[in-house]
């Protein structure tokens, strides 16, 4: 069969120029034309464009991706699938991954964060997990930009809307808000499932002449080019981008699930994919290329919402909802059921061939015959020049700042957005719906337990842009230790990693730079905790006329318990318990919440010893394990003095705190509101204290008893902070309704 | 007790009910699929939190219309016991077994915390394993859980005793603060004139288990599973 592919009438002519216009280089162009020996179609080139992107082919970032570790004994599936997935015990298999829905969220909040949820659901059920947790990660601009307020409903509200609607619960997350996300928004959004091991699905398609099935939503003219969006810098004319952002429709997506699931048991299904970026065209590419094989499509029996799509729009298209699956010959009936029952129309539209040609039919014609491998495997790979910026951030500390009284800046801490409580934003979110959330958002880490095991799992999120800024690999370092650490308080073990990278426009090379430095601080830190990343996606061109967004590597960390009875929370829970401190190195103001919000220069990042750090964890889950901890919270955002008021605020009852931080009147700011190196509250009953510090100082890490929990709600820190526990806390929880209500 | 779990297309908290009742108080308890009609001989049909049909039209405006409500209508006329919680109370005020309606919360957003409730009346098939005036603690998640119901109509239902739980403090105070969805009176659960329908808009499968937030929800169930003819 040697038929020539066509451009449609009224098609735009194929040429270098119009190669442009869909993001392709001209030597990428030239490049399509001596794979495919002649000048492509109209709707090979779409093809090409989105499969080509810097968002479907990770062309920048792929050779430096493999740098990081992604195995251990716990891996049962590493990168290559549309998620990784770690052995939790018992028989389960966690799969989970985090991707971003930046630019889409950017333009229209509402339907990009409820989208990035669908899609990043569909990754994990498609390995026949069921999706048992999602969280997030969300960077707006500064709170008093005019935009941010829209913005911020709009996501929360979509990801509410659509993750609420699903069944799904959303655990845990993080929010920021700073000045350099006016013009580029994150929303990161990540989900894990679990499934029995050796019952996951792949998306590997084998089997030559197995009919290839289209499940979900029919195909409209949503998301063209979404993935190509995903690939450029915004510019004045984004917001008229609206058109490529998809609409989300999460009770499909509900009765997929069950029918994906349900249809899974049959054991009828050979590989499922969803149709994510590049929708049919990446999932009808990358299955069979996995699988060594070639595809044959007819565009005829694409279910449609519109009867006058061209082959260009039904394969550019990226309608929400829609699962690719090549199934048993002989047996699609049986599947079609399963769907039938839950409502859903399963069309076969192709059939798996064995020539490794990706071939689409269309009334008769052939619209695209391209090699496989061109599209799914052999895009372009680029090793980008990277260099450090020329200006280096420079410390201009003085050390004769002003710094003002401890007790008001604790104050102006908790009511800042960024320290204080995001119930506003988490009370939107269903975070219980499949009795699992053991403790949900509001903590140091979510803990899930998992049915009928006594094991649990417990997530965290995490990112610091601002340490990643002044040194993007330190950074990395950072976020990583601090996401494990979180976990680690909960009393679990860090497991695995996944990561969504955001970063600029990587064809600049100090963006490349940055970049490469935190591919290199995530690595090292992987290996120091023994966690592999086993998933992840890079979001590049997050910027807007030449304004990169800082360096935002966003981690999060999957820790495993063996026993739920064993879960620590971060409040104080007896009065005169011992509060005590560990730390791994000395604190600093280094992009801290504190010179941030107060204007001040916190100096360079001090050095992460990730021994002592890998040490801690240890400590912290040892200790767990023996229940010889009571409570355990990070220092993050606003330092130790935050720390201590918010494990006061027990949601039980609020309790007081007396802590004496050196002779009297010797603490200074940056021991009441440094971050830096790894600091933890802890709470001991007076009994146990010993244990702990053996525990503690016995890997060599500093130990100090500080103070007791107080049944009066008061807290005191030496002589420099006496406060009212409950005005703390009103503050706290009013600072960002009472934002929302003044406008201020 | 044999109990009837309805599955809705879009009901989320089937499997949480039916895992309360089963699992946790060790229940003869049964999915029920809205394209059934019969109920298999259950003695409690409970319809379950969640999105039935997507919810886009109005929240269980679709599900009244599924074959498996006509039973559960005939079953609640001959006196079945029906429960509804949060979805499943907006389906039987849509489908008239229940007096009243559900609309978008005062806030105009989704809603998840626990809140406390006052039992009104502790002599129901529902509630008697409880006292009047005790305080339970259970969860919320809606976005529609806002009561209303023409004056004469509540005055008629408190005079009977058919507004069941309110919501309240700790203390047990009606407040406006304690009212996470400005439901008229407060009002989180009603009951028909026969006292053999239940809607509220907490959920009491989600509080069965000491680890995860409390066992309130225990006492709902165990309420139902005592009444037993």
């Amino acid at each position: 069969m040697s038929e020539r592919p066509v451009s449609l009438a009224g098609e735009p002519k194929v040429s270098v120029e119009q190669a442009r216009v869909f993001g392709l280089a001209p030597d990428e162009y030239r490049k399509i034309e001596e794979i495919i020996g002649r000048t492509p179609t109209y709707t090979e080139l779409g093809v090409f464009s989105v499969m080509w992107s810097e968002h479907c082919s990770y062309k920048s970032s792929r050779r430096h991706l493999r740098k990081l570790p992604s195995k251990s004994e716990l891996v049962v599936q590493g990168p290559g699938e549309n998620a990784g997935a770690i052995d939790v015990g018992d028989g389960w298999a966690a799969v989970f991954k985090i991707e971003s829905h930046n630019h889409p969220s950017f333009v229209e909040p509402y339907q990009g964060a409820a989208t990035g949820v669908g899609g990043i659901l569909r990754d994990i059920f498609t390995m026949g997990a069921r999706p048992v947790a999602s969280m997030n990660s969300l960077k707006f601009g500064s709170f008093e930009h005019p935009r941010t307020r829209y913005l911020l409903g709009g996501v929360v509200g979509g990801i509410g809307g659509y993750g609420n609607c699903v069944g799904v619960p959303t655990v845990a997350g993080e929010v920021m808000f700073d000045a350099a996300y006016n013009a580029n928004i994150l929303v990161n959004a990540f989900c894990l499932g679990l499934v029995r091991k050796g019952e996951m699905m792949s998306a590997k398609a084998r089997g030559v002449g197995n009919p290839v099935l289209y499940v979900g939503s029919a195909t409209g003219r949503d998301g063209i080019h979404g993935a190509s969006m995903a690939s450029a810098e915004f510019d004045k004319e984004s917001e008229a981008k609206r058109p490529a952002v998809q609409v989300g429709d999460p009770f499909t997506e509900k009765l997929l699930i069950e029918a994906c699931l349900e249809a899974g048991k049959t054991g009828a299904i050979v590989a499922i994919q969803d149709m994510g970026a590049a929708g049919l065209t990446s999932s009808s590419s990358e299955m069979p290329s996995h699988g060594g094989l070639g595809i044959e499509l007819d565009l005829d029996q694409v279910p449609l919402r519109e009867a006058n799509l061209t082959p260009y729009e039904i394969l550019l298209s990226e309608s929400q909802e829609r699962m690719l699956i090549v199934a048993e010959r002989g047996r699609e009936a049986e599947l079609q059921a399963v769907f039938e029952k839950w409502d859903l129309h399963a069309a076969v539209i192709g059939r798996i061939t064995d020539d490794q040609r990706w071939r689409a039919r269309w009334h008769g014609q052939v619209v695209a015959d391209i090699p496989i491998g061109a599209l799914a495997d052999d895009a372009p790979l680029y090793d980008r020049p990277a260099a450090p910026p020329k200006t280096v951030p420079q410390s201009k500390a003085s050390g004769a700042e002003k710094h003002p009284e401890p007790a008001k800046a604790l104050r102006a801490l908790l009511d800042n957005p960024n320290v204080a409580s995001k119930k506003w934003v988490y009370r939107q979110y269903d975070s219980i719906v499949q009795s699992n959330t053991v403790l949900g958002p509001g903590s140091d880490a979510a803990v899930l337990r998992i049915k009928n095991s006594r094991r649990a799992m417990a997530l965290k999120v995490d990112s610091n842009p601002r340490a990643c800024a002044l040194d993007p690999y330190l950074g990395a370092v950072g976020v990583v230790c601090e996401a494990s650490r979180n976990v680690a308080c909960a009393g679990a073990r860090p497991v695995g990693i996944t990561n969504c990278l955001n970063y600029g426009n990587p064809e600049r090379p100090e963006v490349m730079w940055q970049f490469i430095r935190g591919v290199d601080g995530l690595r090292d830190a992987s290996l120091a905790f023994g966690a592999p990343v086993v998933s992840g996606n890079v979001s590049f061109y997050n910027e807007t006329e030449g304004h990169a967004i800082p360096p935002t590597p966003t981690i999060a960390v999957l820790g495993v318990m063996i026993d739920v009875a064993n879960h620590v929370t971060q409040f104080f829970k007896n009065p005169g318990d011992a509060i005590a401190i560990v730390r791994t190195g000395r604190p600093s103001l280094a992009a801290s919440e504190y010179v941030t919000i107060f204007g001040l220069d916190g100096g360079q990042l001090g050095a992460i010893d990730l021994k002592r750090e890998a040490a801690l964890i240890d400590g912290l889950v040892e200790g767990a394990e023996d229940g010889l901890i009571r409570s355990a919270h990070d220092i993050a955002e606003g330092g130790l003095a935050v720390a201590l008021a918010e494990a006061c605020f027990n949601p039980r009852a609020i309790l007081g705190a007396e802590v004496e931080l050196g002779r009297a009147g010797s603490a200074s700011a940056v021991d009441f509101f440094g971050e830096g190196a790894s600091t933890v509250v802890l709470s001991i009953g007076v009994n146990d204290v010993a244990r702990v510090e053996k525990l503690f100082a016995g890997r060599g890490l500093e130990f100090a008893v500080v103070g007791k929990v107080t049944a009066g709600p008061r807290l005191k820190i030496d002589s420099a902070v006496d406060e009212d526990v409950a005005e703390l806390q009103r503050i706290y929880e009013d600072a960002i309704p009472r934002r929302l209500r003044s406008g201020d | 007790m044999k109990w009837g779990v309805v599955r809705f297309p879009g009901s989320l908290d089937d499997g949480d009910a039916l895992r309360a009742l089963a699992d946790v108080m060790g229940q003869d308890a049964r999915i029920l699929w809205h394209k059934d009609e019969g109920l298999g001989g259950v003695e409690c049909v409970l319809l379950p939190g969640g999105f039935s049909y997507g919810d886009y039209l109005r929240t269980g405006a679709i599900a009244r219309f599924s074959p498996i409500m006509k039973s559960v209508a005939k079953f609640a006329a001959d006196g079945g016991l029906v429960i509804g919680t949060c979805n499943g109370f907006q389906i039987l005020c849509e489908a008239h077994l229940l007096p009243g309606a559900l609309t978008r919360n005062r806030s105009l957003s989704f809603v998840c915390d626990r809140v406390w409730l006052r039992v009104e009346n502790a002599s129901t098939p529902f509630t008697r394993a409880t006292r009047q005036g005790d305080v339970l603690r259970l969860p919320i998640k809606h976005g529609e859980g806002l009561y209303v119901a023409p004056e004469d109509e509540l005055r008629q239902m408190e005079e009977r005793g058919q507004v069941i739980l309110r919501y309240v403090d700790a203390d047990g105070r009606e407040s406006d603060a304690a009212n996470p969805n400005g439901s008229m009176r407060s009002i989180a659960g009603v009951a028909n004139e026969r006292f053999n329908v239940f809607g509220l808009m907490p959920h009491p499968e989600h509080a069965v288990e000491a680890m995860l937030g409390g066992e309130d929800g225990l006492k709902i169930f165990q309420s139902i599973a005592g009444s037993e003819r």
